[in-house]
């Protein structure tokens, strides 16, 4: 994917085909305030894809927008082939998500809130999946613990047990590693990764971590005040910027600084 | 799994998706069970104001029945009205605090991102208002049987009647008040607790609609509770069913019911336009 495909079409044809995210020309207004400013993009399937951006930069406002929890004021977006949110109901299942603006219920136990959201997914192997998730994220030791007794570090674990307790095609995340140690939010990426390689996911994250990003992330899409300020490979992007870590690209974007080469 | 057999399990998922889902709603009954049933508090909150209530207005209508002529000739009128208003209160106060406690909890994102609709929502917290009602209601009319002798059940077939009419106008004002509250997020929840006193002095629950002035009872004659309380009067004073009550009743419930749903749609399409999923707070 490369930043040529930015201006690509959405496409209504062949949905098993499509690209997992594709958004145009999108727009939210909040009263005078332009949360999102006609920004374009596509989401390759089975890729993982980052928007960076300062604080009020709009990266929560566009994912919750393709999640349908915000009504865009314009604009066009299609999930896994279908129209959001007209068509919602086609996708909803077949995607799930992760954000530090939600929380799972705090008296239920983990395994309560597990066996809850596995109903609401229609998860067939209930039992299976959540033994399944228990061993892969380490929530053996507080599967019959209330959710509100657990650890930040252990409540991430859980929650992203929750996102991906359907299997999810599409996995949206908004800083997913946020407040956590180095090491559970290493642990957290590994786990991600291979998420994505043994089902060939597609991953769309917001986050202010760049050592996140630069090793998750086959593309980035950096937004600075409800635009798209760039987007391309890290690599790519670190180029043309003439540094070496995303971090400093990162602030030379938040600082206005010009790029070193044109893209 | 081949590629068609993939694809027909899809299609098979969206199909279940898109139907109105038993199982969703099973799911989202069993999320309350499980809060309900996690803390004492909650439990006990649920039988200890009915009981009050009782109690309180028992020992009043006990007294009021020794000293006066007509409420000693309409036995248990007192009683079987506070009972009857605690089905309306407490059944719209089970329905709207199962959606507070998403609201609280701020798990309000997560449902509306998962594949339950609205309307199943809906349903699963009109189930856990009856089964919140249960638990408070029934002690409280065994109460009234052992303390006062009023047995409530002796009401017969027309308690069921008065019952389907109270809750349907409780799950009515339980949905709007759900809908103000999640396009205003928690600054708007003590409507949820305030809002079905406003009724009050208009259904005429412990007075007949003759008492109020003439062109306040057009207003109380708008609200289906009124209809309920007055047939209840006729019953336990006259020994009269009056079905013409219980059938208007239920008409403006009906109305009620669908404008209370278009208008909770309406507020979640709101709150989808203004961000406030996503706030969930003050």
């Amino acid at each position: 994917m490369t930043r040529n495909d930015t201006a690509s079409p959405l496409s209504t044809a062949d949905p098993a085909g499509s690209a997992a995210i594709e958004v145009a020309d999108l727009v939210k207004l909040y009263k005078a305030t332009r949360a999102v400013d006609g920004v374009s993009f596509r989401v390759a399937r089975g890729s993982i894809t980052g928007l960076l951006g300062g604080n009020g930069a709009g990266k929560t406002t566009t994912i919750a927008m393709i999640m349908g929890l915000v009504l865009p004021t314009s604009g066009r977006i299609h999930v896994l082939g279908h129209s959001m949110p007209e068509q919602s109901a086609d996708v909803l299942g077949r995607m799930n998500f992760e954000s530090p603006y939600v929380d799972m219920p705090m008296r239920l136990t983990v395994r309560q809130n597990l066996t809850i959201f596995g109903h609401l997914y229609a998860v067939a192997d209930l039992r299976d999946r959540i033994a399944q998730l228990a061993a892969d994220l380490d929530l053996g030791d507080f599967l019959d613990r209330a959710n509100g007794k657990l650890s930040a570090g252990q409540k991430t674990r859980v929650a992203l047990a929750k996102a991906l307790i359907n299997r999810p095609e599409l996995l949206l995340l908004d800083e997913p590693t946020a407040s956590l140690d180095p090491d559970t939010a290493d642990w957290i990426r590994q786990h991600l990764e291979t998420y994505r390689k043994t089902h060939g996911a597609t991953i769309l994250l917001a986050s202010h971590n760049m050592l996140e990003v630069e090793r998750l992330c086959d593309r980035v899409i950096i937004m600075k005040r409800g635009r798209i300020e760039d987007d391309d490979s890290p690599d790519a992007i670190m180029a043309r910027y003439n540094r070496t870590n995303l971090e400093e690209v990162f602030l030379d974007v938040a600082r206005g600084r010009i790029r070193q080469s044109a893209p | 799994m081949n590629g068609n057999a993939a694809s027909k399990a899809a299609v098979g998922r969206v199909v279940a998706h898109r139907r109105i889902s038993p199982h969703r709603i099973g799911a989202m009954v069993q999320r309350y069970w499980y809060l309900l049933m996690s803390s004492w508090p909650r439990l006990l909150e649920l039988i200890y104001w009915p009981a009050l209530q009782i109690i309180t207005w028992g020992f009043l209508q006990r007294f009021i029945s020794e000293n006066a002529g007509f409420f000693a000739r309409a036995g248990g009128t007192l009683i079987g009205a506070v009972i009857l208003w605690d089905i309306l209160f407490r059944g719209q106060l089970g329905f709207s605090i199962s959606f507070l406690e998403e609201m609280w909890a701020r798990n309000l994102g997560n449902l509306m991102m998962s594949p339950l609709k609205p309307i199943e929502f809906l349903i699963s917290l009109m189930i856990m208002s009856l089964v919140r009602l249960a638990i408070g209601v029934i002690p409280m009319t065994l109460l009234a049987f052992f303390f006062f002798g009023f047995n409530f059940y002796s009401i017969g077939l027309p308690l069921i009647v008065f019952f389907c009419n109270l809750i349907f106008t409780s799950w009515s004002i339980g949905i709007f008040v759900s809908g103000l509250v999640l396009r205003n997020g928690l600054g708007a929840e003590s409507i949820v607790w305030t809002l079905m006193f406003g009724i009050l002095p208009l259904a005429c629950i412990y007075y007949p609609v003759t008492v109020l002035p003439h062109w306040l009872q057009y207003v109380a004659w708008s609200l289906p509770p009124t209809y309920v309380f007055e047939g209840m009067r006729a019953l336990l004073s006259d020994h009269v069913f009056r079905a013409d009550l219980m059938i208007e009743a239920f008409a403006i419930n009906v109305a009620l019911f669908v404008a209370s749903f278009a208008v909770f749609l309406a507020l979640l399409r709101s709150a989808r336009r203004h961000g406030a999923l996503l706030q969930g707070g003050e």
